[in-house]
């Protein structure tokens, strides 16, 4: 392959990279260009959307970077959240006086980092993706830089980030020290071979330092604390497109790096899959916070999507991919919701603090009510959908047993759900709320529209894509 | 293409779309607006009951097949897939009528968030009409789990002191069971390839798997039901409740437990269903006999009507199982009779309710002296609960014992007894609320029914009579459906 062919297939890349470089560039001339470079970032994101979408297919760089269609799903899917992500983080900030024009480009390098996860081939540019998502990310969270709590967020996020790297790296050089290479290929051709265990102790680090990522249990104890101190939007932000990233990436890896171990790590996937659905399910009993609650929700969430890789399926790795579309989409909209809303200037972050919203708000209200049904699972919103794919994967595979107990443990989580939506509909209004800002509130109903009605019409659309990523990591 | 059942299903919804824009053009919910709202519900259930009417009126009844079906594919193999048989279009027509009595039955008791009530109410309908018309798995499934939603809010918005509490049971109760339905779900439509329902009816499961199936569904089922021991739910849920919501939830979606033993349970795995017949018979005799003894222990007027239902189910669910043609008419008889009979008992609660704001026994008695025409009206009710003949509770009760009968002599025999215990409990309730003396002075200015009262009665003592004379009516709609059910299940069993 010469070097302009594997130039064209890092299109999405290359065009996030200049345009990151390019925005700083102006922002340090024109730092109060705040809504010029927004636009800028977001058209970026529009162009490297085009080029994933229809740009050439095939590996490059010896293998270290593959554009196919789970790559293309992905970061068509990460573009269009970091899009979003802009306009709604952007105006948050500059309502408490910080008018940072890094805001954009950070979201450009954290999606360009996730761009080359979901494209890695091998473990350096898996890592390599890893890192520069995650560090865009630790910015990101401690961006408010007057909010104590939202500094310690982003020091508590780096700190068990570094760690998390740390064991992702490890497992990286076991694994290249046994399978004598880097590219997943040749890891699957040492794999089938017998590469013996070392290999897979390396593959259990490697498991590990990914769950960190996606906050699967029992990697997930940053979650809360990073959720509930990091500015709303910017939750907004990292609980939807990088564990769509780092989903994917755990797909590729597994699937096309050691698709001859998927006896072992399939068991491993159960289990983790089990611990968060259960931790999601009986911790975000205790919480008062939303946004810890949300935390816990999306721990569970999760689960559920491991859930759906761990079936070692085609399918199975398609309902994972509906699975994070879709709860991405929920949790932009429940975080759009906890952003638009604030009473006498404070934010509305506690379940306390919704009662009686239905009178103040209807239409936040019933977006809220719509995430908190979606999230529980019930039909006909993007939840069940998502849930549907998923069980069926699961149970497909013979995984029926811990498809029950799962779906057992979102009954149990079903009991916070209601009572967000038990204060918001049964009881007193708690006073009156302050206007919400317009690309918060735009934000939220556009996403509870998507949960119902557009979904069951999106869907049509979603499952042949899902299935043709799903195809290209070669399962059956 | 729209079809005449998507329209009955979905009509209920351009009400719900006429009152949202009826709000977002009236400024503030005033009286006009909320006068409004109620007459946009009230016409939108009579014309949903029309539609009902005309799909019943072109329902050819020698026709055991499923009609007007309508079939738009989905994604992931699922199907937009509608259809009715003799045994669910009665259940349309069910649903479609009792609707417009509970709208009129709120008209002066509901005053706060009128506009929400009514909005719940219509969408409840859309979700239960499409219950009983869903015929693809899935479908289903999202009408049968989503109407807990309206049903919750009903309960928990407008409901009594413990509300809160009651809506909370009430729904986690009945996910429990049906997040394992939905894994059975998943399951056969991994296993046969497909979610509908027409196919999966004739597709064989492995005997050994219809086992598991079986009790996944019947989790759901047996919750909707409610059959003992899972039916402590349903007394909560029905005190609390609103008059209307209370007749909702006893008239039609406690129906939707029965219809799924008889769409799901027993032609989609009829050897578990022979297999776990003295089960179910079991709890039935149990529910009969225990809940009615419960019932006659009530101090309050709504948890004894509330236990005489689950009594009831029992011989529903007894006629089920029997697996004869016998049983099973009487068991859907039966469900349509209590739908009639059950809601329009607890409209008479509603009556004194509205008045005195208690449900005591105790704090009532001599009514019949202040009004004589709600002792006619409760009187009916209350011996059509017991089951006398001529009305429409007698034909259910008499037919699924004549069907258990022939199955097992001792189930019939022990149910028997509950229509004596029914006698008891539901004549002591007339007695104790109806004659005496007038001896508490708050009751000394209580008012007989007034026009409105009087108007919703009408029809429900209409069907009540017009069952319980001429129940050929219902036998000539559902009988090549029930033949037709009853034989592909007995040749499954080899009986």
């Amino acid at each position: 392959m010469t070097f302009s062919a594997d130039i064209a297939l890092a299109g999405p890349e290359l065009i996030l990279a200049g345009a990151a470089l390019l925005l700083l560039v102006v922002g340090a001339f024109a730092p109060r260009a705040t809504n010029l470079l927004s636009l800028g970032a977001i058209a970026a994101l529009a162009a490297a959307a085009y080029a994933a979408a229809f740009g050439p297919q095939g590996r490059g760089f010896s293998g270290g970077l593959v554009a196919d269609d789970a790559s293309a799903f992905g970061q068509v899917a990460i573009f269009a959240a970091s899009a979003i992500a802009i306009p709604l983080g952007q105006k948050w900030f500059e309502r408490r006086g910080v008018r940072n024009f890094e805001f954009p480009v950070l979201i450009l390098l954290a999606a360009l980092g996730m761009s080359m996860m979901v494209a890695a081939g091998d473990l350096i540019s898996l890592y390599v993706g890893v890192e520069l998502q995650s560090l865009a990310l630790y910015v990101l969270a401690a961006m408010h830089r007057d909010d104590a709590k939202a500094s310690e967020a982003g020091l508590k996020y780096f700190v068990l980030g570094a760690l998390s790297s740390g064991l992702l790296l490890y497992g990286a050089s076991l694994i290249y020290g046994f399978a004598g290479s880097t590219r997943f290929e040749d890891i699957a051709v040492a794999v089938e071979t017998g590469a013996g265990t070392g290999v897979l102790f390396g593959l259990i680090f490697l498991i590990c330092g990914l769950a960190f990522k996606v906050s699967a249990a029992p990697f997930h104890m940053w979650t809360p604390d990073v959720y509930e101190g990091a500015p709303t939007p910017v939750v907004a932000f990292f609980a939807a497109a990088p564990k769509l990233a780092a989903m994917l990436l755990f797909a590729r890896v597994l699937s096309e790096g050691f698709h001859g171990a998927s006896a072992q790590w399939g068991q491993v996937l159960v289990i983790i899959a089990l611990i968060s659905i259960g931790v999601g399910a009986f911790a975000g009993l205790a919480q008062g916070n939303l946004k810890r609650l949300w935390a816990y929700s999306s721990i569970a969430n999760v689960g559920y999507a491991v859930l759906g890789l761990a079936s070692g399926t085609a399918e199975g790795v398609q309902a994972m991919l509906v699975f994070m579309v879709l709860y991405m989409v929920d949790v932009t909209g429940f975080f759009a919701c906890l952003a638009a809303l604030s009473r006498d200037g404070k934010p509305m972050e506690t379940i306390a603090d919704m009662t009686g919203l239905m009178k103040e708000r209807p239409g936040i209200a019933l977006a809220m009510t719509a995430f908190s049904l979606s999230a529980l699972g019930l039909p006909p919103f993007s939840g069940f959908w998502a849930k549907f794919y998923v069980f069926k994967a699961a149970i497909g595979a013979g995984l029926g047993v811990w498809a029950v107990i799962g779906l057992v443990g979102s009954v149990v989580a079903a009991f916070y759900y209601l009572r967000l939506i038990k204060v918001m509909w049964f009881d007193a209004s708690a006073g009156a709320t302050d206007k919400p800002p317009m690309e918060a509130h735009v934000i939220a109903i556009g996403a509870a529209f998507f949960s119902f009605p557009l979904v069951l019409g999106a869907l049509v659309y979603i499952d042949p894509l899902a299935k043709a990523a799903a195809a290209a990591f070669g399962l059956v | 293409m729209i079809g005449l059942l998507s329209g009955v299903t979905f009509a209920p919804l351009l009400g719900v779309a006429a009152i949202l824009i009826l709000r977002a053009f009236a400024r503030s919910e005033d009286e006009r607006t909320v006068s409004a709202a109620k007459w946009i519900a009230l016409g939108t259930t009579l014309a949903t009951l029309a539609l009902s009417i005309l799909l019943v009126s072109e329902y050819e009844p020698l026709n055991p097949g499923f009609q007007f079906v309508e079939d738009a594919a989905w994604f992931a193999g699922l199907h937009y897939r509608m259809g009715v048989d003799g045994i669910s279009i009665l259940f349309v027509l069910l649903t479609a009528f009792l609707m417009p009595i509970c709208i009129a039955a709120s008209w002066k008791t509901i005053e706060t968030r009128v506009l929400e009530y009514m909005i719940a109410f219509l969408v409840l309908e859309t979700l239960v009409i499409g219950v009983f018309c869903a015929l693809d798995l899935v479908l289903f499934y999202a009408f049968f789990e989503f109407g807990l939603v309206p049903m919750f809010l009903i309960i928990g918005i407008w409901g009594g002191k413990r509300r809160v509490y009651a809506a909370f049971k009430f729904f986690l109760y009945t996910l429990l069971g049906s997040v394992l339905m939905l894994a059975a779900i998943l399951g056969m439509i991994g296993i046969a390839g497909t979610s509908s329902i027409p196919e999966l009816m004739v597709y064989k499961f492995d005997p050994h798997l219809q086992t598991w199936l079986w009790l996944a569904f019947f989790a759901s089922f047996a919750v909707k039901m409610p059959m003992w021991p899972v039916h402590t739910w349903l007394p909560d849920a029905h005190v609390e409740a609103p008059t209307a919501g209370s007749v909702i939830l006893a008239g039609i979606l406690l129906k939707m437990g029965g219809y799924g033993f008889l769409r799901f349970s027993l032609p989609m795995f009829p050897q578990a269903s022979e297999y776990f017949t003295p089960l179910v018979f079991a709890l039935s005799v149990i529910a009969i006999i225990y809940t009615s003894l419960v019932a006659f222990r009530q101090t309050d007027i709504k948890k004894l009507i509330a236990y005489s239902s689950v009594a009831h189910m029992g011989f529903v669910t007894m006629g089920i199982f029997a697996g004869n043609a016998v049983g099973v008419q009487g068991a859907i008889f039966q469900m349509l009779s209590h739908g009639v009979i059950s809601g329009a008992l607890f409209l008479c609660v509603g009556v004194v309710y509205d008045r005195m704001h208690t449900r005591e026994i105790a704090f009532y008695g001599g009514l019949v002296t202040r009004m004589p025409w709600y002792a006619a009206v409760f009187m009916l009710f209350t011996m059509g609960n017991v089951g006398l003949p001529g009305t429409s509770g007698f034909v259910g009760e008499i037919l699924t014992m004549t069907g258990a009968y022939g199955v097992s002599t001792w189930t019939a025999l022990l149910a028997a007894s509950g229509v004596i215990l029914s006698a008891v409990y539901a004549l002591s309730l007339y007695r104790r609320v109806i004659f005496g003396e007038l001896t508490n002075p708050a009751l000394a200015e209580i008012g007989d029914l007034d026009w409105r009262e009087v108007a919703i009665f009408a029809p429900l003592i209409a069907a009540t009579l017009f069952l319980g004379i001429y129940p050929a009516a219902v036998f000539d709609l559902t009988q090549s459906s029930v033949d037709n059910l009853v034989a592909v299940y007995r040749a499954a069993i080899g009986a």
